[in-house]
């Protein structure tokens, strides 16, 4: 699903330049749920900002799903995104004058759905994250947790490849990040492809397969015994 | 384009800072207020101003005989001569495009002595030998009896049509003018209609109730013209101009009486049309000042909205790296800020639209209410649908300037800059 073979990025920093990524090899299949872990500073961020087409890395190659990702102008990238990708982010995200059920719709309008199938597929994706009643809400009616299962409903919206998380429990509370843990491992066990930037150990536990990164290069890319986030709800 | 969901999210960012968005419409309501209100007020002035010629026949000129300033044909300079009746046939004859041409002989004028008496009454007017044709040149209302007619000029009768100023100057209240003998010069003339004049033909309205006309050929006769015009009111058809028929009738004229042909001064004329195209020009001017300055005040306005537009992508960068993470392409992003400040802009200028027309209804109103408007030098200001066309055109094409550096402004940021912006 993701191939990225030497990725260097290195950012400008006045006169100076940062090498950020130092070569990065690295590949995730179909149906995995994978965990990036680092230290900050230890380029895990920008990792993920490369892998969401947000970014563009300095050399190497990244394939999304056997397409390469590369010299993209931005109206493809943001097609790209919205194809192939979901975000999570820490901070949620959510457009504050929209209802749970728009903002859930937005990646839809990007795709040209009409009205009809968009709401019946947006309130299909609130009701997985629980949140049918709340539809019609604001993001400030609603309690952090909820506002990450909207991110999370819209994030699933479009249908996506794959799910890329930034510190998706970051803004949480340990119960309520276990129950968003739940659901992303509920949403993988159906085969979704998962990726989840954290530097939460207890976290990094409840994914299948950890990679640890440290100042640009990957120290230790190792499977994991997935601990199920329901027992210590 | 134009679906639903554009206009929701329009709507919903529009109102979610009301106050803001209703600063920023003022600009462009007051620029296109301010235009509108400037054009109409051209208009009116215009309109005002055409009145005072309203119904006058402003494709004429008047001329009359000077004395010849250049020796000719064996002829010395200075000499005087008159228009006589037959170059009045001359012209109508050989010049083509006239439709009127007027003889007049005239008795008094300005400063003149009293001339006219009736009983115990006395006064100084002008008296005019015309021909029915005048009335087409130098419109009146009949208040009573009638005008000039054909046969009066054929039998010389003795008859007079006095002016509303000659009735005040000259009658008791409630007395009977129809029918009753006026003397002019000693020769008495029976009145037989009362006129009013709605326009001074340049000169004082007041003065121009103060005539009295006969027939030519009486006036000859009575006062001992014989063939003599002193002057002629000369009138063209609408499908030419005075001005340029001037030298064909001037021509004519200096060859019946023997003048030079280069001689400028010999015959005087004052051509109505020039001075008409003039006051033209001067409302044509008008209407460039109010477009310049209404555009101008609507440019800052307009200004104002791109300024708004700004500090709006600035305040939305991270919901912009949002919905372009969630897939917006840099044209949903640009079209969504360029439809908001057109529809801002359009929104804001219709009110200045509605706003300027009604205050323009309730100065109507009024105006039309005035018990007496004839002095007032501003008549049903209005904008026609053009003016409204062009505005809206205005508008359109200023909200897309207006939002076009924002938008480019919003989709120049990376997305990941975007939404790591707090």
């Amino acid at each position: 699903m993701i191939e990225i073979k030497d990725l260097h990025k290195s950012y400008k920093v006045g006169k100076n330049s940062l090498h950020v990524l130092k070569g990065i090899n690295f590949s995730v299949k179909e149906g995995e749920l994978v965990s990036i872990m680092g230290s900050s500073g230890s380029g895990k961020s920008t990792l993920l900002n490369i892998l969401g087409i947000l970014d563009e890395a300095d050399q190497g190659t990244y394939h999304l799903d056997g397409v390469p990702i590369k010299n993209l102008n931005e109206k493809i990238a943001a097609n790209y995104r919205n194809k192939f990708l979901g975000f999570i982010f820490q901070s949620f995200n959510l457009i504050n004058y929209k209802s749970a059920i728009d903002n859930v719709a937005l990646p839809l309008i990007y795709q040209g759905m009409g009205r009809k199938d968009r709401m019946e597929r947006s309130m299909a994706y609130l009701e997985k994250v629980g949140l049918a009643d709340w539809a019609k809400h604001k993001p400030n009616e609603l309690s952090g947790g909820q506002k990450q299962r909207v991110a999370i409903a819209r994030a699933l919206a479009s249908d996506p490849k794959v799910l890329l998380a930034d510190e998706l429990t970051g803004a949480l509370d340990t119960k309520t990040s276990y129950e968003i843990m739940d659901l992303i491992q509920g949403i993988n066990d159906e085969g979704k492809t998962i990726l989840v930037v954290t530097h939460e150990e207890d976290i990094a536990h409840m994914t299948k397969r950890i990679v640890n990164l440290k100042d640009g290069i990957i120290i230790d890319d190792s499977m994991n015994e997935q601990v199920k986030a329901i027992q210590n709800v | 384009m134009f679906s639903r969901d554009k206009w929701n999210e329009i709507l919903e960012s529009l109102t979610s800072n009301v106050f803001r968005t209703v600063l920023t419409a003022f600009g462009v309501f007051w620029g296109i207020f301010i235009l509108v209100i400037l054009l109409a007020a051209g208009t009116g002035l215009e309109n005002g101003i055409k009145r005072g010629f309203a119904g006058i026949a402003t494709n004429s000129m008047f001329m009359w005989s000077q004395t010849a300033s250049k020796p000719y044909d064996g002829l010395p300079k200075g000499r005087r001569y008159n228009f006589d009746l037959s170059d009045v046939e001359a012209l109508k004859a050989n010049v083509n495009g006239l439709e009127y041409v007027s003889p007049r002989n005239q008795l008094g004028g300005f400063g003149g002595a009293n001339n006219v008496t009736k009983g115990l009454k006395t006064g100084a007017f002008d008296v005019y030998g015309d021909y029915p044709d005048v009335i087409n040149q130098e419109p009146m209302d009949i208040v009573e009896g009638r005008f000039l007619n054909m046969n009066d000029i054929n039998v010389n009768r003795k008859v007079a049509v006095i002016g509303e100023g000659v009735v005040d100057a000259l009658y008791d209240k409630d007395e009977e003018a129809l029918g009753s003998y006026i003397k002019i010069n000693g020769v008495n003339f029976m009145v037989i209609g009362v006129y009013k004049k709605k326009s001074g033909m340049g000169r004082d309205i007041e003065e121009a109730q103060k005539q009295i006309y006969v027939p030519f050929t009486s006036f000859s006769q009575a006062f001992n013209y014989g063939d003599r015009v002193s002057w002629m009111a000369v009138t063209a058809d609408d499908n030419h101009s005075i001005t340029q028929l001037k030298s064909q009738v001037f021509d004519i004229i200096k060859k019946r009486h023997r003048i030079h042909p280069e001689d400028d001064r010999a015959i005087g004329n004052f051509d109505l049309y020039e001075q008409f195209k003039k006051i033209q020009g001067l409302f044509l001017a008008l209407n460039l000042v109010a477009y310049f300055v209404g555009i101008l005040v609507l440019l800052s306005g307009v200004i104002g909205i791109s300024n708004i537009m700004l500090i709006v992508v600035k305040e939305r960068t991270k919901e912009i790296g949002i919905r372009r993470a969630l897939g917006a392409s840099p044209w949903n992003i640009r079209g969504q800020v360029l439809l908001e400040s057109v529809f801002l802009t359009i929104i804001s200028g219709m009110a200045g639209i509605v706003f300027a027309t009604s205050i323009l209804a309730i100065v109507n109103f009024f105006l039309s209410n005035m018990e007496d408007n004839s002095e007032v030098m501003f008549v049903n200001p209005s904008v026609n649908l053009f003016v409204v066309v062009v505005a809206m055109t205005i508008l359109i094409i200023s909200g897309l300037l207006a939002g076009f550096i924002p938008a480019q402004n919003a989709v120049k940021v990376k997305p990941v800059d975007a939404l790591r912006t707090e």
